[in-house]
């Protein structure tokens, strides 16, 4: 049903990609991020792997969402830099991708899910010129890619919240960026599109792209993701699912909930089981 | 101020009509011909420029509320326009103090620019360094300003032996004394609005919807809301002498509130607001000239708050009479597709779809009134779904199929809900027909197989086909 990435979006970009150096698509030195002079973030220090799927986990509150936006330049920094493929992150935004919480916009707003996806180009698009037709074939290619071309030109509150989260993911795929970020794009979707996303990701994955997803079901962590970034207010642990997602640490992230440790333990032996 | 309107309008009447007294508060009825005439712009010179003068102000305000809308920032129109009269009233002062023309238009609209920023960045800092809430530091700085220039005024009243300077028309606006320059100031700005929203559509459209992903783009959001601010700050200080300062944010609001109930596009959107900002302008302004007693400020925003009622109750889009409409459809679709399941399963047991069943059975079965059965199965009969015989209903063949289509969607939607109970019920589209385009063809086939296991599965009516649904067991 879904057609290979390289096939719906302009080949070029997606398979011929600049090789930058082998420099990690993310490279946090030290950052300390503080709201009203209270730090909710300190002293990250943490190495994305290259062409990797890569949770970030943690409690409510343990800066998760912050951690991302710090990455995106959408709040400042106390402290600390951050580095896309070897160069400040402020120089790279062409190639980062964002996919925000669903909850984060009104959906009501006049605009249908095309001319949502369409925003995913604007970057390549010339300040004061129209969005070209090329530009929405590739924004409508994107939108197949999630299935969603029957409601292209539905106005997004029509849209189930499922729906809406493809649209955003479609976006974030419009943008063909190389390192993306997305803020709980499970958050409440149904089942199918749970799927739909988990293969979208595993596709961008074999191109080459590396993406950093804020996760909360931790259920999933080990049968969607390679790599885990532990948090609560500071790393906890970071590497290999399989290595860093141990009692001990979660115990650490999380502050001994039971229920959540057995949760994850039974997930882990799940996805051992299942190879 | 109301002897001034009536000079200046004076001709639109003609000289053969008596004038009522001054204590006359009757309005003159004017005559078709001079409803005409003003309306399109024959009414002599200074009515047209006036109704000109609005139209395009209404234009300019409807182009610049809509993002103004969608960004939330319409309040804040409302306290830049009161924080322009100290702005007013300095002007005034310093003109009178170094010795240039007080009463000079540019110098006073300058005044009331700066002013208004100053509010602005006023209610911002506020929001920024403390923790008040927006709406608490537009309503601070809105009543600060406002009461700081009415001190002012007062001042200037006593300098200027009682005539405050004609300052006081900017409060509620005046528009007989608008002059040709200050028409084409309003159609500068009605150009400069409609000339940035065409070209900058992108940047104000992703910036309402989601600052943050704009800001990720590596937008400056900061420049796009500054120069969005900039033609609000451009059209309230053009509004000033036509509406008024506690007038002016009505023609920010109104036209895209209006236009909102019409378009779900952003575009269409926008040139309805102009248009509907235009036509308000036009009207109010006509209206005013033909019955020199309204005030043209005040009659101008009565227009719009006309055509928004009308919009609110009537647009088909969004409108409330058409969804209330919409919404009693529904009902008694729901209600003739309750009744089709109803007879189904009533026949169920016998494994046909031919018996009857009286209006008794299916109320029972659906515990409903006996109304609303009896005319879920007047709507069916319409239809030709089912027939009446001897005081039984009995499906048609074509009743038959939409009453197993019905039956097996529901019960598909019932077992998800039933299999998938964790998933938020906003996510279920309920809409029966919707079965196949909300779940995944390989859900579809698993709940069938489900149904079928039950004994349960209607026989399908139009062949699933994709991932092997093709359920033709389910009736034995």
């Amino acid at each position: 049903m879904m057609k290979p990435l390289h096939q719906v979006v302009s080949p070029r970009s997606l398979d011929e990609l600049p090789e930058h150096s082998a420099a990690s698509p993310l490279s946090i030195h030290d950052m300390t991020v503080a709201y009203r002079r209270k730090p909710v973030l300190w002293d990250i220090d943490y190495d994305a792997p290259d062409r990797s799927l890569i949770a970030i986990v943690g409690p409510n509150g343990a800066g998760k969402s912050t951690l991302i936006k710090a990455c995106l330049g959408l709040i400042p920094m106390a402290s600390g830099r951050v580095e896309i493929y070897g160069k400040p992150a402020k120089a790279q935004r062409g190639i980062v991708g964002y996919v925000p919480q669903r909850e984060s916009v009104d959906w009501d707003f006049p605009v249908s899910a095309l001319d949502v996806v369409c925003m995913g180009r604007y970057g390549r698009i010339g300040w004061m010129k129209p969005v070209s037709r090329l530009h929405r074939d590739a924004a409508m290619a994107c939108l197949e890619k999630v299935g969603l071309t029957d409601l292209a030109n539905r106005q997004i509150s029509q849209l189930s919240g499922g729906q809406q989260q493809r649209v955003f993911l479609a976006r974030a795929l419009a943008q063909e960026a190389k390192l993306y970020f997305m803020d709980e794009p499970f958050a409440g979707v149904d089942a199918s599109t749970e799927q739909a996303i988990v293969e979208t990701l595993r596709e961008l994955k074999a191109h080459g792209r590396t993406v950093i997803c804020v996760h909360h079901d931790l259920h999933t962590v080990p049968e969607y993701f390679d790599h885990a970034l532990l948090l609560n207010m500071r790393v906890v642990a970071a590497g290999p699912v399989g290595d860093v997602f141990t009692p001990e640490n979660l115990q650490k992230t999380y502050g001994g909930r039971l229920t959540l440790l057995d949760q994850a333990a039974q997930a882990l032996a799940r996805a051992e089981r299942g190879g | 101020m109301t002897g001034l309107g009536h000079l200046a309008l004076a001709h639109v009447h003609g000289a053969a009509r008596p004038r009522g007294s001054l204590t006359d508060v009757g309005v003159d009825l004017p005559t078709l011909g001079e409803v005409f005439d003003v309306m399109t712009l024959r009414a002599g010179h200074n009515a047209a420029v006036v109704v000109a003068g609005t139209t395009m102000l209404g234009i300019a305000a409807g182009v610049v509320g809509v993002f103004a809308l969608l960004r939330r920032r319409s309040l804040m129109g409302d306290a830049l326009a009161h924080a322009t009269l100290p702005g007013v009233a300095g002007a005034f002062l310093v003109a009178m103090w170094i010795g240039l023309d007080a009463r000079s238009m540019p110098l006073l609209l300058a005044g009331a620019a700066v002013a208004g920023v100053i509010g602005a960045a006023s209610v911002q800092g506020i929001v920024r360094f403390s923790r008040i809430r927006e709406d608490a530091a537009i309503g601070i700085v809105l009543s600060v300003f406002f009461g700081l220039g009415v001190v002012m005024l007062s001042y200037i009243q006593r300098l200027d032996g009682g005539a405050q300077g004609g300052l006081s028309r900017f409060i509620f606006g005046q528009t007989a004394a608008m002059s040709r320059e200050n028409a084409l100031l309003m159609a500068g700005v009605a150009a400069c609005a409609v000339a940035a929203a065409l070209l900058l559509f992108k940047q104000f459209r992703l910036v309402c919807f989601d600052a943050d992903y704009a800001r990720s783009l590596g937008w400056s959001v900061g420049g796009i809301d500054l120069l969005m601010m900039a033609l609000v700050v451009l059209v309230t200080v053009a509004g000033l002498q036509a509406v008024g300062m506690l007038l002016v944010v009505a023609l920010l609001i109104i036209p895209p509130a209006a236009a909102r109930f019409w378009t779900d596009r952003l575009w269409l959107m926008t040139a309805a607001s102009a248009a509907i900002g235009g036509l308000s302008g036009h009207l109010g302004a006509s209206a005013s000239a033909l019955a020199p007693r309204l005030p043209t400020g005040a009659v101008i925003v009565l227009a719009a708050g006309v055509i928004f009622l009308f919009s609110m109750t009537f647009a088909p889009a969004r409108g409330l009479a058409p969804r209330a409409l919409r919404h009693l459809k529904l009902r008694a679709q729901v209600g003739r597709e309750h009744a089709l399941r109803a007879l189904y399963e009533l026949a169920e047991p016998q494994g046909t779809d031919e018996a009857g069943a009286t209006v008794g059975d299916v109320y029972g079965a659906r515990q409903w009134s006996e109304g609303s059965a009896r005319s879920a199965l007047r709507g069916l009969r319409s239809r030709g779904l089912i027939e009446m015989r001897n005081g039984e209903a009995a499906l048609t063949e074509r009743g038959a199929e939409a009453a197993r289509r019905v039956t097996r969607n529901h019960r598909l939607w019932e077992e998800y809900l039933v299999r998938y109970a964790d998933v938020a019920p906003s996510h279920v589209d309920r809409s029966a027909d919707m079965v196949e385009h909300a779940l995944s063809p390989e859900l579809i086939a698993e709940l069938e197989s489900a149904l079928r296991e039950e004994g349960r599965l209607p026989r399908s009516v139009h062949p699933i086909g994709r991932g092997g649904g093709d359920a033709q067991g389910g009736k034995r």
